[in-house]
């Protein structure tokens, strides 16, 4: 299915831009008509980090006039294996103004527009407006659906990506024309069961096999150029090295775009998407310690077993002393719980405190009452108590 | 033939024997534990979740099971 160009373009380019461009120009499919739309273009993409880094980066290349940056996060050290619109001169500046500049080096007559903000229910919606298209390359699934509602409700294509260690999709969503989101995925999958990228890694690469298809779509979308993504999923496997796709049809019965929509207003996308269990939550409040706590039970010999519910790989890289192993995973198919000690305190921990709280939650739930969880995890033992240990 | 002659469908690329006419939801449950979050594609062709329960499988269907990821 080919769609029209859903820009109009510019009235002219410069002597300059014409050089510039000049290998988009001589393709027959681009032409004059074709860059002068990618000139009036304006896309905001969401997110300056993994699959942000290389959409702006060739979208700035590619002369894209207008190009909006939503971010409010820093530059960090364990950044820089993929988003490399950050360099190691970046660590600790703000990321809009670090991916602002990269661009402005690629393109100079690409204007830049910078949201330092977390995307929310309160802003989306004015943000979006002044744009043509949204990329996404957020890292969570709250903002996903944030997003995808947006562009829903404000009739924009939504050009979607999203990875997890050797494996990505991408799709471009647009209600008008085919599928959302929500018509895909109608819910995140539960709190915890699905790890994000910072607890579950994610190849360097993958950002750029996965970003270039969502830049590929978005100048074919802005241009009217061939058969967009919309109504079918990219799935592409790097160790496989497969690209895959499935047809994705509007679903009547989607909450969002279907026939009798319950969701006609942005919603509680945090409640949605349940970041922590409720369980959970319940099991973390009154049962959360510090890293200081649990250092000063150590110092004072208290009798504590502390167990660390990350895996494997990740107990390898850093560790809290006297921690151990034994994944989350365990404890949720039931077979870990036989093995804890009756007569010690247990101090359940992971990288931030997420999956622990869910362990915690298993566990109160067996009879441990005086279970308790260490609230920011690993990272938060380091940063406090052996901040010459890494993070990850 | 009955209703319970097994018949082989392919899931995520893996041959399996299941009963003739067992139902996508039906499936997708012996994999997952909770279908949130999950999309299934039959015959590459994305089912939308409501329609899970009045999809029977049959003899060379080929299902994939797809899970949401976050990254970005």
């Amino acid at each position: 299915m080919s769609l029209p160009p859903l820009v109009e373009p510019a009235a002219e380019l410069t002597v300059d831009e014409v050089r510039r461009y000049s290998r988009h120009l001589i393709i027959p499919d681009v032409g004059m008509a074709g860059q002068k739309r990618l000139k009036n273009a304006k896309v905001l993409c969401v997110g300056a980090g993994g699959l942000g880094s290389p959409a702006l980066l060739y979208l700035a290349a590619a002369g894209v006039g207008t190009l909006g940056i939503v971010e409010f996060d820093e530059v960090d050290e364990s950044n820089l294996q993929r988003q490399v619109i950050h360099g190691q001169s970046d660590v600790g500046r703000s990321k809009a103004e670090s991916a602002r500049d990269s661009v402005q080096e690629i393109n100079p007559y690409t204007r830049v527009i910078l949201h330092q903000e977390r995307l929310d229910s309160s802003n989306v919606m004015e943000i979006f407006a002044g744009y043509d298209l949204i990329v996404d390359g957020t890292d969570n699934f709250a903002t996903r659906y944030l997003v995808n509602d947006a562009c829903v409700l404000l009739n924009k294509p939504y050009v979607w990506g999203s990875i997890y260690r050797f494996d990505g999709q991408a799709s471009v969503f647009w209600s008008e024309h085919g599928p959302c989101y929500r018509c895909l995925y109608p819910e995140p999958p539960p709190p915890g069961m699905v790890p994000s990228c910072a607890e579950g890694g994610v190849l360097g690469v993958l950002c750029a096999s996965v970003g270039s298809i969502q830049v590929t779509e978005a100048i074919k979308v802005l241009t009217g150029t061939g058969e967009p993504l919309v109504g079918r999923l990219m799935i592409y496997d790097a160790l496989e090295m497969t690209y895959r796709q499935v047809k994705v049809r509007k679903d009547p019965e989607c909450a969002v775009c279907g026939k009798n929509p319950s969701v006609t207003e942005l919603i509680d996308y945090e409640a949605f998407c349940g970041v922590v269990s409720e369980e959970a939550q319940e099991a973390a409040r009154d049962a959360t310690i510090t890293p200081r706590q649990l250092k000063e039970w150590l110092d004072t010999g208290e009798n504590v077993d502390i167990i660390d519910v990350r895996e494997p790989n990740e107990y390898e890289i850093v560790s809290i002393p006297g921690a151990r192993l034994v994944p989350k995973d365990e404890f949720l198919m039931g077979n870990a719980l036989q093995g804890l000690p009756q007569d010690k305190k247990i101090v359940l921990h992971c990288k931030t405190g997420v999956r622990s709280a869910e362990v915690l939650a298993v566990l109160k739930s067996a009879g441990f009452s005086d279970a308790v969880h260490l609230g920011g995890g690993v990272i938060g033992w380091v940063n406090q108590i052996e901040p010459e240990k890494p993070v990850y | 033939m009955t209703a319970t002659t097994p018949v082989t469908v392919s899931v995520n690329g893996e041959p399996r024997r299941i009963p003739a006419g067992l139902t996508l939801d039906r499936l997708v449950a012996t994999l997952t534990s909770a279908p949130a979050g999950v999309a299934a594609a039959l015959n590459e062709s994305v089912v939308p979740r409501g329609q899970w329960p009045a999809t029977p499988l049959g003899e060379g269907d080929r299902v994939e099971v797809l899970t949401a990821v976050q990254g970005g």
